[in-house]
């Protein structure tokens, strides 16, 4: 036997990468807050762990959801990493099998066919050297599509596909490397000893052929290890740190982490975990717009090399359609929002102007939001209802009224924010109110998660109208027409509400069913998260919107965000309503009226003892 | 004594905008990384609609209009009132990205400061 | 004999019908209403001195009755096609036209202010548009609110529908300045006692005696001028309006409490003349309307060869421009049919 030197450049990369990688997740870990490093503790040793196992296993290895969404590139990405996974536990399982115990060399099996060369146990090394060979074929059909990926990611059915930086590269060359020069290696021995199976042993029969493969059996060996050995120096430093990282992300995301307004180690964590898969890339609206260096996976790309640009953390509409797809489960919008109030920390406001208003008590605070303020039908149509249904309502911000703070806390200007909503807590508060009626999912999504209201109920209006309806204060009355609702991003995938608005409009109008509805709405472009884009730029986003509405031929469109419908009626020659339009306009009056007023109030006193 | 207050919310020294004085720096920071703000024509549809505006004297279109006079002094505190609500982009007849100017402003502060640095070199040529 | 097809019965449509057929050309003029007219047929009285719309209509009517050509009202030309320097027209009533040459005087369309939702049209109850009380003026109605109250303040409310790039057209209209000073003179003389303002971003003065009557509305009829954009308008209860702007010239937001709104709506390509762009394959320009070959020095000439373009089709006009632009088509079509 040759001298055993080559093994050294694996055993060397092994044992950089595995300290590297330890010293990485206790670094991440000791950055967590505490009360998250209590949730670990306490986690660690329920079920949630086997949950998280059961994922890493499913994502990390199979990649189940890439598979979903676009299956080539999914059984790209499965080959390799499950198909890795299977040739080093199979050839574990070869080896102890072979030496009859569980104490070996760590590198055999590794190298297992330059230092096994005779085949004296015919039959189970016949089966293990298949199943290696198989194994082997299996990976080797991966990386030949990872190849095709970089040269023609079409045939991928993506119309995008990743940049690379200089050390990724590095770490890219290694690992395509690997295989090949494993499948060399294996080849080149079988020649010589005919230890090889039906992939390796026809290969290394041709090659004995015309080559001197005495001679270059052992270079080709070294060659393969020095491949490992590149590939694991170099993986702490580029995109593969993603093989790590997400197993460890999948566990503290089972055990509850989330990420919070300021950064700390998890958005880390998260970034690190982007396997550059590049779906996010292909679901990015603002493609439309000819915007392609913004989206989410160069961001993540931006942070880990410490270049981010505002141009590129700015232009993203926050509209939550990567974070739907993305198969790691990246907290995509949060992530974005953490790094804009890193970039504007030093930015100042003073809202000493805020004074503290007149406070009208009422049951109900109805609060309009800043763009419903340029959508007057939804207001006079809310103002009508409340008036009809007998309600004892504040309109908070008729006038003389700040923002609800959640443009501020897209733009990252998170202390501003704080003051907005501090002021505008106590307003709500002194009032008395039980319940807060927005009509603006923007607003919605702020009051909801940021603001802190005991006892006040936070209701978007497609919800109150719901409940006024099945509370039968008011009639609903069916029309005769087909309509799509849009879903806005904001109050869909922002806020979880599909169904509500859905349930009422049923009541008054018959839904078309579209593919793309519900999670994978389209934006409609208005956004006010993207400070960077241009107006002729959000015309696009909405046209190809609308062209895709058109398409099933509704009667009108209907929406439950002012923003929605200010951006949808620019464009279109297509009635765009609200639905709190579409009720007011068939509420009945008359004799009715006065029957069901005080109907009105007991049932809603009803509501607030539950 | 006349409470100067009212009559517009920089107090200067001099009442006339001295073009020779210009100091361009943050100006031509916001037009290099906004060019829609090339069209504005002071029309105040942005200050009509705006949501600080109506509770205290800020007005948007005089501060977009003095910064593109040269005039940057009191800017800080004037700038730190807008709640960045969005009315004024959807209100704008030319289409301006008015939130992304006063972003650039914010930011154009940090770097430039509010004072005028009156070195000719600095001054501004809309054509170069 | 020469035949020549003249698309629309409006102002351009009945002078370049009345000229050809002088000229000795067979001229047919199509007309998609059941009336003669265009939009002149719902004015009052014109600026800039306020003559009566029924002159136009009268001498319109003249040209017609001693005139040696056809008119078809109800007939839309839904299609058409050149071969061998003929035009074939096909229309919704079944006859088809065979011409010569054509002209499309097909006019202009008016921007629908519901777009413009801010500003409350159809949504609050004393927001109209210009043509609205255009109309009104012309039967003869009082000007009231909806509760019947005689309004004490109204405002007018200039460039809604042009110089806009949230309604889509970035165009100025030309006219709608010079409308609002002449309908704001109309109600002085009907409202004797009203506060009367006009809310305007610049003010396009440019014909014959406008500027005139600009200075004659602030120094006999007492219009204010204010410069400052509407952002938005809200609902008193009272059914009043409370009106958002900024007086950019003492630099001040300014809120007023209005009893009436008048929106100056701008005008844009009809729906017609896009139809028959597209139909005919003309271009059209950045604006919408439709593309002459040389904004100097060929206005009247299209893309195509044979189809000539009077009027507001191709850009916003007055009445005395059309007249002009119309005669100017009629040398053209002389020219071209001469030599053919």
């Amino acid at each position: 036997m040759h001298n055993e030197y080559f093994i050294l450049p694996f055993k060397i990369g092994v044992a950089y990468l595995a300290i590297i990688v330890a010293l990485r997740f206790i670094k991440w870990t000791m950055g967590l807050s505490k009360i998250d490093k209590i949730r670990i503790w306490k986690s660690i040793l329920t079920n949630k762990s086997l949950i998280s196992i059961r994922e890493a296993f499913f994502e990390g290895l199979l990649h189940r959801k890439i598979f979903r969404i676009n299956p080539v590139l999914g059984y790209m990405h499965m080959s390799l990493a499950f198909g890795w996974f299977l040739l080093i536990v199979v050839g574990h399982i070869e080896t102890i099998v072979h030496t009859r115990s569980i104490l070996f060399p760590f590198h055999m099996p590794i190298f297992f066919r330059y230092f096994v060369t005779d085949k004296s146990d015919v039959y189970i090394s016949g089966v293990f050297s298949f199943t290696m060979d198989l194994l082997l074929l299996f990976v080797l059909s991966g990386v030949g599509l990872a190849y095709l990926k970089r040269l023609r990611s079409r045939f991928f059915g993506m119309r995008k596909t990743t940049n690379l930086k200089s050390g990724d590269k590095i770490a890219l060359i290694s690992l395509w490397l690997i295989f090949p020069l494993r499948f060399l290696a294996e080849s080149f021995s079988a020649g010589i000893c005919n230890n090889g199976n039906f992939l390796t042993q026809p290969a290394g029969n041709f090659f004995s052929s015309f080559l001197p493969l005495d001679n270059l059996t052992y270079p080709v060996w070294w060659a393969y290890s020095l491949s490992l050995g590149f590939f694991f120096i170099a993986l702490p430093n580029s995109r593969y740190m993603h093989i790590p990282a997400e197993i460890f992300f999948i566990f503290l995301r089972n055990f509850g982490i989330r990420l919070k307004k300021r950064c700390n180690t998890y958005s880390l964590v998260q970034v690190y975990s982007c396997s550059r898969c590049g779906i996010c890339l292909d679901t990015c609206q603002l493609n439309h717009a000819d915007i392609k260096t913004t989206q989410s996976v160069y961001v993540l790309k931006s942070i880990r090399n410490k270049n981010l640009t505002d141009e590129t953390l700015f232009n993203c509409l926050l509209c939550g359609r990567c974070q739907q797809v993305c198969p790691v489960g990246i907290e995509l919008n949060d992530l974005r929002i953490t790094q804009r109030i890193e970039s504007t920390l030093q930015y100042n406001s003073s809202y000493d102007y805020l004074k503290k208003g007149e406070i009208q008590k009422a049951d109900v605070i109805y609060f309009a939001g800043c763009m419903t303020h340029l959508t007057p039908a939804i207001i006079k149509s809310m103002k009508g209802i409340f008036t009809y249904a007998g309600i004892n309502y504040w309109f908070m911000d008729e006038d003389k009224a700040p923002c609800c703070g959640r443009p501020l806390m897209q733009a990252g200007q998170f202390d501003a924010a704080q003051k907005l909503i501090l002021n505008n807590q106590q307003l709500i508060t002194l009032s008395g109110a039980k319940q807060l009626v927005v009509s603006c999912p923007i607003c919605y999504k702020v009051f909801k998660e940021d603001y802190v209201l005991h006892d006040v109920e936070v209701k978007h209006h497609s919800e109150y109208l719901l409940e006024l309806v099945e509370k039968n204060i008011i009639k609903s009355v069916k029309i005769p027409e087909s309509i799509i609702y849009h879903d806005p991003c904001e109050l869909g995938r922002g806020s979880g509400i599909y169904e509500q608005p859905r349930e009422l409009l049923r009541k008054y109008v018959d839904i078309i069913s579209i593919k793309d509805e519900k999670e994978n709405s389209y934006c409609c472009g208005g956004s006010l998260a993207n400070i960077k884009i241009q107006m002729q730029e959000r015309d696009k986003i909405r046209n190809k919107a609308l062209n895709e509405y058109m398409k099933y031929r509704p009667d009108f469109l209907v929406t439950s965000c002012p923003l929605c419908k200010k951006t949808f009626s620019k464009g279109s020659n297509i009635l765009v309503y609200d639905i709190a339009e579409i009720v007011a306009k068939s509420i009945k009056t008359g004799k009715e009226r006065v029957k069901t007023l005080k109907h009105a109030q007991e049932a809603l006193y009803q509501t607030e003892l539950i | 004594m006349i409470n100067m207050d009212k009559f517009g919310f920089f107090i200067q020294e001099t009442r006339t905008i001295d073009f020779d004085q210009f100091d361009g720096r943050l100006l031509k920071y916001v037009l290099d990384h906004e060019p829609s703000f090339h069209a504005c024509l002071s029309c105040g549809g942005c200050t009509a609609t705006c949501s600080a505006g109506n509770l205290i004297e800020f007005n948007v279109r005089k501060m977009n209009l003095l910064i593109r006079r040269g005039e940057t002094e009191g800017l800080e505190n004037e700038i730190n009132k807008c709640m960045l609500c969005g009315k004024c982009i959807l209100v704008c007849p030319r289409g301006i990205n008015i939130r992304n100017v006063i972003m650039l402003i914010k930011k154009g502060i940090l770097i430039f400061g509010t004072e005028k640095k009156l070195r000719p070199d600095l001054t501004y040529n809309y054509y170069a | 004999m020469k035949t020549v097809v003249i698309i629309g019965a409006g102002v351009a449509g009945v002078e370049v019908a009345s000229q050809l057929s002088e000229l000795g050309y067979k001229v047919a003029l199509i007309e998609k209403s059941s009336y003669i007219g265009g939009k002149v047929a719902k004015w009052d009285h014109l600026f800039p001195n306020l003559r009566p719309a029924s002159d136009i209509i009268n001498s319109m009517e003249e040209k017609i009755k001693t005139g040696n050509f056809s008119v078809m009202v109800n007939t839309e030309i839904t299609g058409g096609k050149g071969e061998n320097g003929i035009w074939q027209l096909l229309t919704n009533n079944g006859k088809n036209f065979e011409a010569d040459a054509v002209v499309v005087a097909s006019g202009f369309g008016l921007f629908k202010a519901e777009k413009k939702e801010e500003y409350g049209y159809g949504i609050y109850n004393n927001v109209i548009t210009s043509v609205d009380l255009e109309e009104k003026f012309k039967k003869g109605k009082t000007i009231k609110m909806t509760n019947g109250k005689i309004p004490e303040r109204i405002a007018f409310i200039h460039c809604v529908g042009s110089r806009d790039e949230k309604s889509g057209n970035h165009h100025c209209s030309k006219v709608c300045c010079i409308t609002g000073v002449k309908q704001a003179i109309e109600l002085r003389n009907q409202i004797p006692d009203a506060e009367i303002y006009c809310f305007y971003m610049d003010l396009r003065m440019y014909g014959k005696d406008f500027e005139e009557l600009y200075r004659t509305a602030q120094e006999k009829y007492y219009i204010q001028f204010i410069r400052g954009r509407l952002s938005e308008a809200s609902e008193n209860i009272d059914e009043s309006l409370l009106i958002k702007a900024e007086d950019t010239l003492s630099g001040r937001p300014l809120k007023m409490k209005v009893d009436l709104m008048i929106l100056l709506i701008g005008m844009e390509p009809g729906k017609e003349t896009t139809d028959l762009g597209r139909n005919f394959k003309l271009g059209f320009d950045n604006d919408g309307f439709i593309k002459p070959r040389d904004i100097h020095l060929q206005r009247n000439l299209s893309s195509q060869e044979g189809i000539f373009l009077a009027g507001t089709c191709t850009c916003p006009m007055t009445i005395s421009d059309t007249i002009d632009n119309a005669r100017s088509a009629v040398i053209e079509v002389n020219n071209y049919l001469k030599n053919k």
